[in-house]
């Protein structure tokens, strides 16, 4: 079928089906017509109909971080362009390829403020690894492939293709993938020889290494992930990760420290504190990690694997830099270090996982359990125990107080299980990304994560999963706050809580009803496993209102702009414990 | 559980870290890059200063290859050396970026600006502006009785001396290019 002739609307749809698309996230409007027209006449590519297109946006970040494959997206023009813009910042931030379709004006309309009409690929310059305006038919299939290209070489990232609607309906020839314009955005994927030569010697001599690890491995798949197991079992070397990063390295692991970072286990972030080798791996030194960069890990020499190269140095210097994928410098690094002999410093090791111990043994996790009112860290550690063997469990969250007690007590013990949004941090992400992940693996077990305030923004998609039978459970800690809001007013603004009280609430169980799904509420510490089992076993959506303790705070945190061994911990939030040394720091 | 007692102004932290931890002092580089020359090229590349607070001195832009569709940019921009790394390897990864060469650090390199002076006046002051207009090389290529259009080439720094000259003689408007520059030597 070499280059065909056919429609511009046409074209879509076949590039889509070229590129192995099996699912679409869209939502319909006048100037993309002709493609909703085409994916009406075909069967090859399932379109999911969301109820806000900022929904389809999160839909398809769920569906790729649970697949390894892009998301794709299909909006119209204008309005339904713009709603698309959150969940491109989002994908951009976090590293996700996403391609978006957006129905343009037709081209001799442009620029006359024709109805319906924005600068679309001005908006999302910005918030895109690239877009592209085509003007062209002739051009259009050619661009969707390399789109696809750039959003899935080097650091992923979302593109957008805006397409005019007389280039939608317009006759012109079809370029086929494999010769497609693609050979000009070629980033490097392999690390220089003598830098990952140097990462090993360091390896060799170091006392107390630390492989704090990112999205980046889970990013650049399978092989990563399964090579970053082997270098930290034949090393021993205690590993961490960034909220990106969790499943990369199994919770179960031996050598796991937990998250780091501003809600980070204690253990993990002394140890990135004190460490004298740190080895990035697919992360970014984000001032979530980081904390206050002057005094961030004062004593260790630093190696930075990062296949983007603006990554490396931004934020932190490092003393050895590696350009390349993950997956290709583990490769190296293992090969060259095997072929080496092997070496680490046994007893260096040895006293800094003493060490390790005795940092862990501060159980930074600990809080105090009610037996009257659930507390949020201990209905996910219920869930946790009721769920944790289902190797098919899938989290999402939405952003707060609730995503950083997800993070510290569920575990993850693969890569793509785990979706939340990182970077952005956007509320109203948890559940369109439950209904990605969801569409890409209908038999497995779904759970959104969220907090009350977050659920609410994106609620609507709750009709999707029931028009596609989605059985989606929306487990919903709901404090009745903007809790992650309230807690920083507590801590730094004096106890003043300016709007982050949840005011009237819906009824989360005839909310529920009222979208076809099954509502549960649940109260009472000891109602909590039978509720939680009742939301797993039934076959269809749920919403789960589970009300929590109102104003927990959610520890370990290290407070912006303090240093990593200065964290604030559950038991220092009496009056007086804040009183002496940590006053200075709050 | 009891709230915490902290006074207003206690704290000096906030949900962002606030100081800027770049050093003090700022170079200035002047930056060739070839881009495809494709809708919203330059949009990309101004808007990736914009958007991350970069400097631009000044920005020179046209096609220099029409049957490859390629285009040059040539910025001057200031900043600690940590920053000028970062806009580099932001501009590197830009799709429709091909290179970029910072000349300043690549050696030896020419630099020149084309500026256009409009200076008005008679008598004595009409005189001088023509007499340092010789001096400095500037071409009359418009003349009235009252006025001279001067046209300049040559390093930043140099239009700047003769704009100074010219101010008080009657300079009324004045058009510059920004800069334009190569590495010297055959690579
Ligand atoms: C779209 C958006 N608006 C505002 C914020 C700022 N913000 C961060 S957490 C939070 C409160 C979230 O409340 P809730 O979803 O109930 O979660 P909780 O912290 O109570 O667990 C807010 C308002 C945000 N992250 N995203
Ligand atoms: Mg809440």
């Amino acid at each position: 079928m070499a280059n065909k002739q056919m429609t511009g609307a046409e074209m879509v749809v076949q590039a889509l089906i070229d590129q192995g698309v099996d699912t679409v996230f869209g939502y319909p409007g006048g100037a993309v017509l002709p493609i909703y027209d085409e994916i009406f006449q075909q069967s090859k590519i399932n379109h999911i109909l969301v109820r806000h297109e900022q929904g389809a946006t999160h839909a398809a970040e769920g569906y790729a971080r649970s697949t390894g494959k892009p998301g794709v997206v299909l909006v119209t023009s204008g309005p339904g362009a713009t709603n698309a813009v959150t969940g491109m910042t989002d994908a951009l931030l976090d590293s996700i390829p996403m391609i978006v379709l957006t129905g343009q004006v037709p081209t001799f309309m442009i620029g006359n403020d024709a109805f319906q009409e924005a600068d679309t690929v001005g908006i999302t310059r910005p918030c895109s690894k690239h877009n592209w305006l085509v003007k062209d038919t002739d051009q259009l299939s050619d661009v969707i492939h390399q789109a696809f290209h750039v959003a899935t070489s080097g650091r992923p990232g979302p593109v957008l293709i805006d397409i005019p609607k007389d280039v939608q309906f317009a006759k012109g020839t079809y370029t086929p993938k494999k010769e497609a314009h693609t050979k000009h955005y070629s980033p490097k994927v392999k690390g220089d020889i003598e830098r990952i030569t140097e990462l090993a010697e360091l390896m060799e001599k170091a006392e107390r290494p630390i492989l704090y690890t990112g999205g980046g491995v889970i990013n650049s798949g399978d092989s990563a992930t399964a090579l970053l197991r082997e270098l930290a079992k034949e090393t021993g070397f205690p590993v961490t990760s960034t909220l990106m990063g969790l499943g990369a390295y199994p919770a179960s692991g031996p050598q796991w420290l937990g998250m780091l970072g501003m809600h980070g286990l204690y253990e993990a972030n002394m140890a990135m504190h004190d460490c004298d080798l740190m080895i990035n791996i697919g992360a970014r030194f984000d001032d979530r990690i980081t904390g206050r960069v002057d005094a961030f890990s004062p004593h260790s020499k630093k190696a930075h694997i990062d296949i983007d190269p603006s990554s490396i140095n931004k934020i932190i210097h490092v003393d050895v830099p590696i350009v390349g994928d993950v997956a290709h410098v583990l490769e190296d690094l293992l090969r060259i270090w095997k072929s080496r002999g092997r070496k680490t410093d046994k007893e260096g090791l040895a006293k800094w996982s003493k060490k390790i111990e005795e940092w862990r043994a501060k159980r930074c996790l600990s809080y105090k359990n009610s037996e009257t009112i659930i507390k949020p860290q201990y209905a996910l550690q219920r869930l946790e125990a009721l769920t944790k063997d289902r190797k098919d469990r899938f989290i999402t969250t939405e952003v707060g107080q609730h995503q950083m007690w997800a993070a510290q007590y569920l575990g993850f013990e693969e890569p793509n299980h785990w979706m939340t949004s990182g970077g952005l941090g956007t509320m109203g992400y948890g559940l369109p990304a439950s209904v990605g992940v969801q569409v890409a693996h209908p038999d497995a077990l779904v759970i959104n994560v969220a907090g009350e305030a977050s659920w609410l923004m994106n609620m609507q998609e709750m009709g999707t999963a029931r028009q596609y039978n989605l059985p989606i459970k929306q487990f919903i800690l709901n404090n009745e706050r903007l809790g992650m809001v309230r807690q920083w007013q507590q801590l730094l603004h004096g106890n003043r809580y300016s709007h982050s009280w949840s005011e009237a609430l819906p009824d989360f169980v005839v909310l529920a009803q009222a979208f076809g799904a099954k509502g549960i509420k649940c109260t009472d510490p000891s109602d909590l496993d039978d509720a939680i089992m009742e939301m797993i076993k039934f076959d269809g959506p749920v919403v789960f209102d589970c009300g929590v303790e109102k104003h927990e705070n959610c520890y370990p945190m290290i407070p912006s702009g303090a240093p990593h061994n200065e964290m604030l911990m559950g038991e220092d939030t009496g009056e007086d414990a804040i009183g002496s040394s940590g006053a200075v720091m709050v | 559980m009891s709230p915490l007692k902290i006074k207003k102004g206690t704290s000096k932290h906030s949900a962002y870290d606030l100081k800027d931890p770049n050093g003090d002092y700022i170079e200035r580089h002047t930056l060739a890059c070839v881009v495809d020359n494709e809708a919203g090229v330059l949009a990309r590349v101004i808007g990736l200063f914009s958007g991350r607070g970069y400097n631009i001195e000044s920005l020179t832009v046209a096609e220099v290859d029409h049957e490859g569709h390629r285009s040059r940019i040539t910025v001057v921009t200031t900043g600690t050396p940590a920053v000028i790394a970062q806009i580099k390897s932001q501009l590197e990864r830009m799709v429709p970026v091909y290179r970029v060469h910072d000349l300043t650090e690549e050696g030896a390199s020419v630099e020149r600006e084309l500026a256009l002076f409009k200076v008005a006046g008679t008598g004595n002051d009409r005189i001088e502006a023509l007499r340092l207009a010789e001096i400095f090389r500037a071409n009359v290529v418009d003349s009235t009785l009252e006025s001279f259009v001067f046209e300049m080439t040559g390093h930043s720094e140099k239009i700047d001396a003769f704009a100074d000259l010219m101010r008080p003689l009657g300079l009324i408007e004045q058009a510059r290019t920004g800069v334009a520059a190569l590495s010297r030597g055959k690579e």
